[in-house]
């Protein structure tokens, strides 16, 4: 099964820019369950210095510079992704590692451990207050496994928390989220992996997208008209986990992956720094189509 | 037995702690060999030439405006330095010992930090534990893969060291980010050497030069790879952070440019030095700037005191950075318990000095220690926060603290450490004429040569506020003392001042950062207000001192019109003016102490001098001894009337005079000893457009009415005076003030130096000096505009100004000519700062998600 991403971002600037520097992190990396076949990034006006490379959590990156000035900036990114669906789009079968017994592999030595402890500690972003870990704790009771748990905590933010773009932007403390119960999917992603890691469990942020029609008879999903996020959860002898507690959903077929990190700063989709002293006007455009 | 010396001498006062080592005395109370030489010389001199020695010390110091800052405290600004005359003194065979330890720490050092950013095999052999190393705030990720194509990545390391009460040293902290002190140990030795000649001679005390010279090498090494006569700067946060004294201070010491972010800027992939000439390629930068402060576009997205792609031109090895970012990772008292292993990891030998005895609380046995024994040791966090309190003495807290401070270390044991409290050695120092005990610290310092690190012959030593005190820190009070290495190897024997061997300084001579233009030229702007509202508040206090005594009615209308004009001048609205304005008027004295008194009161005159020695301090790079000497006459004529509020007027008077006196002496020394170069200009034109600006205003608020003829009189006499004018005045017309013939010395007069065309004529010609930066237009838009202000006042004539209005009641041309000047002004001094002051240009960030969803 094949997906055909197309993500658009517009700029124009009341007052020409003279200098931007840019990094975009938007080309679907591969993974055991995606394979990224091309992605083509185009920006305009043309970059004076444009390099690609790989970040510290293994996500494609590029960083360019436009030192002309200019009015517009535009990113368009096409890619083409292939799913590695599970035989008959099944969930795969998750053994039943208790979280505690997670809590305790984590300090031992391995190397998969190793890369995973780096995804327990909470950032700035995901730092869980008494009553957000007061939270966690409802779907971690003693010896459930993990598994079970954090798919009790996706639903349990799908039901508990409402949908609504515009009440929160990137700088709103989590706090404030689990205080008003409402947000975006980055609200809840952040959310979910505060509630993780609170436990001393491993939890990443993920970005990237979702179908924008889904095939007949599948519920159209939110947030398609721009990246996604969900968070994902390391098993033992699995590996990571994914779940979309904004869709109170388990990925498989409808999501694509861009990249991970340990919250939103790590990966976010497009960031730069303007020398400029007037406003600017962004448009955002995605368009995900199955193509086999 | 007690030496002779002690007993008979100024020492006979000191009492030694007992409990800790004392560095003078040994166990005996016999004066160890080392100090036995110094205070044969040191008693020989007597304690009223001890005494003046000492004071000579801090005049020294208050002199050359050596300065720490003492941050969140707005009066710790540019507090003074304190230096002891009394140096520590290390032994030769002592020092031997702490150098090979130091050269060996720092080379442990920099192999782990290669290995934290490189293989990570000590974390992946498990000899480092992840978690130490990744929540520390300077783990940088961004930085991982980086490294300097040479044997090291630590370019400088600094150590703080103490002694135990067996004696021994140890290290109780690593400075990695951006080691300071080293100015500070210059400076130190600067002075003393200065006060204590025949003492530093007769004891061979070991020099710091070949140790600055090894800096210089070292730099231009790292520097040589991208360019054969590599430019080097020293990246500072700017005149607020605490060591900004040192950043300045090294920069001229070095020959390097001072520069602050916005200074810089990254295009093409490499990293460029904003000029008043154009862009500068740079290709080293000594850090001064916190790690995740550097990048904006990488890093803290809202920090201004870094360069947005900085990260990417290191990365892309087109820069070179010492020390590079990351590398604060390693000042974590985390580490110090695992250094032994890594010590034995790398060299399979033991560290040569210990280090403080620490327990990381991310291991389940350390972690109960620490709880178990809380109040016995100090408790830090394993990075220095913003906070100020990041090391607490477990000690001085309460049963609740404690409990807190458990719970705290229970949620995130990683992120704590419990340290050993070590009873630091006592060291003579010299108080109130007095030899008493003070606990010590002492920094070292260390640069990497190539193949191995170079340690000064010296270093920095710290002392406590009092003498049974813990904590010896800058940041709480305290002294400084020069380190002495007695008796010096053979081959070291360079005279101290000697000069820069590179040709780094030729190289970036003329080169203005346009940040150091900006304050140049406001340096200049602030030298005129100071001066102009000195002088027209004199005129004004004279003339009331003497107009009350007469009580005539024309008296008092120049009176009102004068205080009236002093707002204008000054604006500090509503003043005279306001609605309030009758009462004010009748006694104007304590809205005249206000405005000459009130720090808090823009536009007062301690205001604007407060804003002439920021300024000051922000270039402070640029003045000389000599004119230190002068900056340091008007605090002292501050000081007169600093507990005073309200001193009268002869006293204020008197300040007046002082301020007046040495403002003047500024300039002068200014135009004595700064080479007319960039810099020069760029301070001659802020005078140029300040002098203009106040002009126009005070004779738009002196003398566009009319009045009888004597009010007239006394204000157009008022206005000279206040120009200094009088003279000129009497000397070329030889009749009595006439409005015409006052308009044409303040505005018309070529030869009048504070005339407006004087003024314009020079600020003219100031531009002409300056780089074109139009490129192909040959004309720049502040030429227009000064051709204009030319066009307006060759339009103008000395009747048509003097022309009064139908109602015979103001002068009408004039007040409109006035008018249109000071716009014309405005836009002058808004072009030049457009054109040349580009470091202000806005940094803004973009986010793909203003609004995302999702």
């Amino acid at each position: 099964m094949y997906h055909t991403i197309i993500h658009k971002t517009d700029y124009n600037y009341d007052v020409p820019v003279s200098l931007c520097h840019n990094i975009i992190r938007l080309i679907p990396r591969s993974t055991n369950k995606q394979f990224c076949k091309r992605s083509v990034v185009s920006i305009q006006p043309e970059p004076d210095v444009l390099i690609e490379y790989d970040d510290f959590f293994g996500n494609r990156l590029v960083y360019f510079t436009i030192e002309k000035e200019h009015k517009n900036l535009s990113v368009h990114v096409l890619s083409e992704v292939e799913k590695l669906l599970p035989v008959n789009e099944q969930l795969p079968q998750y053994n039943n590692y208790s979280w505690e017994q997670v809590c305790r592999l984590t300090h031992t030595v391995t190397p998969e451990l190793l890369d995973v402890k780096q995804f327990i500690t909470p950032t700035s972003m995901t730092m869980a207050d008494d009553a957000i870990a007061a939270y966690a704790g409802q779907s971690f009771p003693a010896g459930r496994s993990i598994f079970e748990g954090s798919k009790n905590l996706m639903n349990r933010i799908f039901k508990d928390f409402k949908f609504q773009s515009g009440f929160t932007t990137i700088s709103t403390p989590l706090s404030v989220v689990m205080k008003e119960r409402k947000g975006v999917c980055q609200d809840f992603a952040h959310l979910a992996i505060a509630c993780l890691r609170s436990l001393g469990l491993p939890a990443r942020y993920v970005s990237g997208y979702i179908e924008t029609i889904p095939p007949p008879g599948v519920v159209k999903l939110i947030g398609v008209d721009a990246s996604h996020a969900w968070f994902s959860v390391y098993i033992p002898n699995v590996g990571w986990a994914d779940f979309d507690p904004t869709n109170n959903l388990i990925p498989v077929s409808q999501h694509i992956t861009i990249g991970w990190g340990r919250d939103y700063d790590d990966i976010t989709p497009l960031k730069g720094v303007i020398m400029s002293s007037g406003r600017h006007h962004l448009h955002v455009s995605v368009d995900v189509q199955r193509t086999m | 037995m007690v030496s002779n010396i002690h007993s008979t001498s100024i020492l006979q006062d000191y009492l030694s702690n007992q409990y800790s080592y004392d560095e003078m005395l040994g166990k005996d109370g016999n004066l160890r060999p080392h100090w036995e030489a110094f205070f044969q010389s040191f008693n020989q001199l007597g304690n009223e030439e001890i005494h003046n020695r000492n004071s000579e010390i801090a005049r020294l110091l208050k002199e050359n405006g050596v300065t720490y800052n003492i941050y969140g405290n707005s009066a710790g600004l540019n507090r003074e330095w304190n230096v002891d005359a009394i140096p520590f003194l290390i032994s030769k065979e002592e020092w031997k010992k702490a150098e090979a330890a130091l050269i060996q720490r720092a080379e442990l050092l920099n192999l782990l930090l290669q290995d934290i950013y490189g293989e990570q095999r000590l974390i992946k052999s498990g000899i480092v534990p992840l978690e130490l190393v990744y929540n520390h705030t300077g783990f940088i990720r961004q930085c991982a893969g980086i490294k300097l194509p040479r044997k090291h990545n630590l370019v400088l390391y600094s150590a703080d060291m103490a002694r135990s009460p067996d004696g021994k040293l140890w290290i109780i902290s690593d400075r990695t980010q951006a080691p300071s002190g080293s100015g500070y140990a210059l400076e130190n030795r600067t002075v003393t050497t200065r006060v204590l000649p025949e003492l530093f001679k007769g004891l061979k005390v070991r020099h710091l030069s070949p140790w600055f010279d090894t800096v210089q090498h070292s730099l231009y090494e790292l520097g040589s790879r991208h360019h054969q006569n590599p430019r080097i700067v020293i990246l500072t946060p700017g005149p607020g952070n605490e060591t900004y004294f040192e950043h300045s201070y090294l920069s001229s010491h070095l020959g390097y440019t001072l520069v602050q972010g916005n200074d810089l800027m990254v295009k093409n992939n490499f990293v460029w030095l904003k000029t008043l000439s154009g862009l500068e390629k740079v290709d080293v930068i000594i850090r001064r700037v916190d790690d995740i402060y550097c990048d904006p576009l990488e890093l803290k997205a809202d920090s201004q005191l870094g360069v947005a792609g900085l990260l990417q031109v290191i990365r892309s090895g087109n820069v070179s950075m010492a020390n590079p970012i990351g590398s604060s990772v390693l000042e974590n008292p985390g580490l110090m318990p695992f250094l032994q292993n890594i010590s034995k990891h790398f060299f399979g030998t033991e560290l040569l000095m210990p280090t403080i005895a620490s327990w990381w609380c991310g291991q389940p046995k350390e972690l109960r220690y620490v709880l178990s024994n809380i109040r016995s040791l100090v408790i830090k966090r394993i990075f220095r926060g913003t906070s100020r309190s990041t090391s607490v003495d477990g000690a001085s807290l309460s049963a609740t603290q404690v409990n807190e401070l458990k719970q705290q270390i229970n949620k995130y044991p990683f992120m704590y450490v419990g340290q050993e409290k070590i009873g630091l050695s006592s060291t003579p120092s010299l108080i109130n004429g007095k030899i008493e005990p003070r606990k010590t610290i002492f920094r070292g310092f260390l640069v990497s040569n190539g193949d191995s690190y170079a340690a000064m012959a010296g270093g920095l030593s710290r002392t406590s506020a009092d003498a049974l005190d813990f904590i010896v820190s800058n940041q709480s009070g305290g002294h400084s003392k020069d380190t002495w290495i007695i008796s010096p190897e053979p081959a070291d024997t360079i005279a101290v001042a000697k000069k820069p061997v590179e040709s780094q300084s030729a190289s970036s001579k003329g080169i203005l950062p346009s940040h150091t233009a900006e304050n140049l030229f406001w340096v200049g702007r602030y030298t005129e207000r100071l001066l102009g509202n000195t002088r027209f508040h004199r005129t004004v206090i004279q003339f009331i001192a003497e107009g009350n005594r007469l009580m005539m009615d024309n008296d008092i209308q120049t009176e009102q019109v004068l205080l009236k004009a002093l707002t204008h001048y000054t604006f500090t609205y509503p003043g005279f003016i306001g609605d309030d304005k009758e009462d004010i008027l009748k006694n104007p004295w304590p809205e005249l102490n206000d405005i000459l008194f009130n720090e808090e009161r823009t536009g007062s005159l301690k205001y604007d001098y407060l804003l002439f020695i920021r300024a000051v301090h922000a270039v402070r790079d640029h003045w000389s001894t000599d004119t230190w000497r002068v900056l340091r006459g008007m605090e002292e004529a501050w000081a007169t009337v600093k507990d005073t509020p309200t001193p009268g007027h002869l006293k204020t008077q008197h300040v007046l005079d002082s301020l007046i006196t040495a403002v003047v002496a500024f300039i002068g020394l200014n135009r004595e000893s700064i080479s007319r170069e960039q810099g020069w200009i760029m301070l001659d034109m802020g005078r140029k457009i300040e002098q203009c600006l106040l002009l126009t205003s005070m004779l738009r608020a002196t003398l566009v009415n009319k009045f009888d003829d004597q009010v007239d009189y006394n204000l157009q006499e008022a206005v000279l005076i206040s120009n200094e004018g009088l003279v000129n005045f009497r000397y070329k017309y030889r009749s009595l003030l006439h409005l015409p013939l006052v308009l044409d010395l303040m505005i018309f007069d070529t030869n009048n130096p504070r005339s407006l065309v004087y003024q314009l004529d020079r600020l003219k010609k100031n531009l002409s000096n300056l780089p074109k930066t139009t490129g192909d237009q040959s004309v720049s838009p502040h030429d227009v505009i000064v051709s204009d202000a030319y066009v307006l006042l060759q339009g103008m004539s000395k009747e048509q100004l003097s022309l009064l209005d139908t109602e015979a009641s103001q002068y009408l041309h004039l007040d409109e000519f006035l008018s249109k000047m000071y716009d014309q002004l405005s836009e002058i001094q808004r072009a030049i700062s457009n054109t040349y002051f580009k470091h202000a240009e806005l940094q803004k960030q973009l986010f793909s998600t203003d609004d995302e969803e999702g």
